[in-house]
């Protein structure tokens, strides 16, 4: 029953975003307002068939219809409630559902808020998001559809896959989807300026916010992602440079390049080219980032040819990418610079060397995670590519990054002589290099780390001045010194909102240079009651229990006591969790962690026939909470910059490109 | 006669003892290879069933061997090239985390992201130039510098800056 409705339901909203696309052509060809209308009720339908079709699969979840195939692949009675909600992104078919239903909410609400501000481009952005969802959701009605049935019943599912069930696992997902279905609408206003064209930024000023958000989320689904390895996979890290990770990262990548350049186009009206290319490539990526997840392609080029789904995101891709190729190359006249570049020394120029070494780092993040592919067409061989080499190639683009994050700043439009500059820089310099001279007598001999922490503290010392410099600006005229840090804010949001997420990315690459430079590890295996020393610290090891926990899982976990200076810090619990039915055990470490350093035990193994006895691996973390701590900077800044400010009137010139009237 | 054989039979246990002797030490010398010495090697290597998982955090039945594996040869005393480049030969370059330089990962992990930084780095100031010709012929104008009013030039300009942002 749930599962006839569920497919009809989908169906519906397939057919009716196919309409929506028909109809929009039809009404710009036709120049007849309500197609165009008619067009938008459609795409807006989707939102409430999907929601429908999502409620059915949750429903089908909560009360366990294992008549339905993926009812039963992701969920068993046993499992508690909340997991069988977010189960609905805990396998294949129900992503993709969930991927849908987040692009119509998307797009209803662009329609909803920006129909009467945007209506020339409005039916070609109906057509371009009509054509990502068109795509999905042929992918959910046809090829994994949620809801296809069991051949046979089972009595009980086979459970959500117990690495999904941390609670990181559960927000990541959705947070990830966000930003990857977010940047679709500034891509589809992009094409729609260039499909009508509208020959002016209103694209970029319309979407602006949107990119933002999107990147906040795809940022916060990357850093969610690796709190959630640090905290589950227990390997002591939280960044493997795996290829859904890459897969992720590249967006975010060709999203932050587009978030600095359309500011050259918006104050210098140059590179509109360029922007419209990263926009393209920011879409592209996600498409190719959802692809990459969803398809298994990196695993084996085998599995891309088995799964159905495999093929046809690659020939969207394609088709996505030439009919992207056609529009700037049809309008590439009107895409010219207005402007040149008059200095190298120039903010302009800055945001330029930034998208250069930004694409660089892409490139060099494509190619590795890309790899194995190569190497198996080529020598039959799978070859993934570990850490090292990623850090390798990709430390020193980054060091120069953080550089320029510091100095960029302060260069200004058109020109900025180096005397200037130089007066701006030279007591941070100073300053920076006098910190890691007392770091180096603090016993960090290693130059990779001193030149990593001199790199950030110069370039956060150059932020911190800019708010400082700001204010004293403002204090000038008379106000409070609060009420001028606030105003400086409230009044240039983007700008410092830009200015808190540098600093909140400088904070974490501080933890990320430490903990890199500076991780240390040890296995060792203690029989009960024996202790370990490991510099100030005292691990002693109380012994193992061994208890039955939620559904079939049996969990063993150490006890273990950490002192510190011979002071009894901290209790420490690091479990094996075994799920019984699938045989998949999960090492969960236990950390003490604090601003300094995390004392992060794994429990390898235990014996407890033999000898009452365990092995443990410590990994001691120094600084690894900076990480998590520039995060919430990076999101705190980030919604600084994209808080809504009263809009100003901007007197544009606006050519309609076709005469939609009435409304 | 007698004595000859009892002679030799003697040395028969002497030999056997010392063999005996021997035996310990030498798992004693396995034993002295510790854990980190092996995940020092064993991180650098992928496990054999799961993807992109090192070997020393995999808990695969195949890892564990594997790392056992490497602990023999520790023990044997190779070094941690000659383990790596035995992983390598035994089951292709692609096992080890930072493939040894010859092949397909010298084309692409060395060859192709050199001459890409290259050939960037050229387009990149090309297009540069380019931009700065343009500039040259048609020379933009910058915009006025406004009169210092507080006597400290930076700061002016700072406030001006500050201001002209916010009418903006």
């Amino acid at each position: 029953m749930i599962a006839d409705i569920g497919f009809i339901t989908l169906l519906t909203a397939f057919l009716c975003a196919v309409y929506a696309i028909i109809a929009a052509a039809y009404g710009i060809r036709k120049k007849d307002d309500r197609w165009v209308r008619s067009a938008r009720n459609a795409i807006i339908a989707t939102f409430p068939l999907l929601l429908l079709a999502a409620g059915l699969i949750i429903t089908a979840l909560l009360t366990g219809d294992f008549s339905i195939r993926y009812v039963s692949s992701v969920s068993s009675r046993g499992m508690p409630t909340y997991l069988k909600v977010t189960a609905l992104w805990g396998g294949q078919a129900g992503s993709l559902l969930f991927w849908n239903l987040l692009m119509s909410a998307f797009t209803a609400t662009v329609m909803l808020s920006k129909w009467r501000e945007q209506k020339e481009l409005m039916p070609y952005v109906i057509i371009v998001v009509g054509m990502t969802q068109v795509f999905f959701l042929l992918l959910s009605t046809f090829i994994e559809d949620p809801f296809a049935r069991n051949v046979v019943i089972p009595a009980d599912g086979q459970g959500l896959n117990p690495l999904l069930r941390h609670p990181g696992m559960i927000i990541h997902p959705p947070m990830l989807y966000l930003g990857f279905v977010g940047f679709t609408i500034p891509y589809a206003f992009a094409m729609a300026s260039l499909m009508s064209n509208q020959q002016s930024d209103n694209w970029i000023h319309t979407t602006r916010r949107w990119t933002l958000i999107a990147w906040l989320f795809l940022g916060l689904g990357l850093i969610l992602g690796g709190r959630w390895a640090y905290d589950v996979l227990g390997w002591g890290g939280y960044w493997g440079w795996d290829p859904v990770e890459n897969a992720s990262l590249m967006p975010w990548l060709a999203g932050t390049a587009f978030l600095h350049s359309v500011m050259i186009q918006e104050k210098m009206r140059m590179f509109k080219m360029w922007n419209m290319f990263l926009i393209v490539l920011t879409y592209c990526l996600v498409i190719l980032g959802t692809f990459i997840v969803r398809s298994g392609v990196i695993s084996s080029v085998h599995s891309f040819a088995q799964s159905a789904i495999g093929p046809l995101f690659f020939a969207f891709i394609v088709i996505m990418f030439i009919f992207s190729a056609y529009w700037v190359t049809k309008r590439h006249d009107t895409l010219r610079s207005e402007n040149q570049l008059v200095s190298y020394l120039s903010r302009e120029a800055a945001f330029l060397y930034n998208n250069f070494l930004i694409m660089a780092i892409l490139a060099v993040v494509f190619l590795f995670t890309y790899y194995p592919i190569f190497s198996e067409l080529f020598t039959g061989e799978k070859g993934f590519v570990g850490p090292p080499v990623y850090e390798r190639a990709l430390a020193p683009l980054f060091a120069v990054l953080v550089l320029l994050m510091g100095v960029a700043p302060l260069t200004m439009w058109y020109r900025t002589s180096i005397k200037r500059l130089g007066r701006s820089i030279i007591w941070p310099a100073l300053g920076s290099t006098v910190f890691i001279v007392a770091l180096f007598f603090l016993g960090v001999h290693l130059w990779a780390a001193l030149l990593g922490f001199w790199l950030v503290t110069f370039s956060a010392a150059l932020t911190i001045m800019e708010f400082v410099k700001g204010t004293r600006a403002r204090m000038r005229k008379g106000e409070a010194p609060w009420t001028a840090f606030n105003n400086l804010m409230a009044r240039n949001r983007r700008r410092y909102g830009g200015y808190w997420i540098h600093i909140g990315v400088l904070i974490m690459a501080f933890g990320i240079v430490a903990d890199g430079m500076y991780q240390t590890e040890t296995q060792l295996r203690l029989l009960q009651g024996e202790s370990i020393t490991l510099g100030d610290f005292e691990m002693r090891f109380n012994g193992v229990t061994r208890y039955p926990g939620a559904d079939d899982l049996l969990i063993t976990e150490a006890n273990l006591d950490l002192y510190k200076n011979g002071k009894l810090v901290r209790q420490l619990t690091p479990k094996i969790e075994l799920y019984q039915r699938s045989g998949q055990p999960m090492t969960i470490p236990s950390a003490r962690s604090t601003i300094t350093e995390d004392f992060y035990v794994i429990l390898v193994n235990w014996e407890p026939t033999s000898a009452d006895a365990a092995t443990f691996r410590i990994f001691l973390n120094p600084l690894i909470n900076w990480v998590w701590a520039g995060g919430l900077v990076f999101v705190f800044g980030t919604i600084i910059a994209a808080w809504p400010e009263r809009e100003k009137q901007r007197v544009r010139a606006r050519k309609p490109a076709i005469a939609v009237a009435g409304d | 006669m007698l004595q000859t054989v009892t002679k030799t039979k003697a040395l028969r246990w002497l030999l056997l003892a010392f063999l005996l002797l021997l035996l310990p030490a030498a798992t004693f010398a396995q034993q002295q290879i510790t854990d980190d010495q092996v995940n020092e090697i064993a991180k650098d290597v992928f496990c054999p069933v799961c993807e992109n998982t090192p070997l020393d955090v995999c808990p695969t039945v195949a890892c564990h061997d594997w790392r056992e594996l490497i602990r023999t040869k520790l023990a044997e005393g190779e070094s941690r090239e000659e383990i790596l480049d035995y992983f390598a030969r035994q089951y292709g370059d692609g096992v080890l985390s930072n493939p040894p330089r010859r092949g397909m990962s010298l084309i692409v992990l060395w060859i192709l992201p050199a001459l890409g930084v290259l050939l960037g780095l050229l387009l990149f100031s090309r297009v540069l130039r380019g931009l700065r010709a343009a500039a040259a012929e048609a020379p933009a104008s910058p915009p006025p510098r406004p009169k210092s009013s507080t006597g400290d030039p930076t700061l002016d300009d700072y406030i001006s800056r500050v201001e002209k942002e916010i009418e903006d």
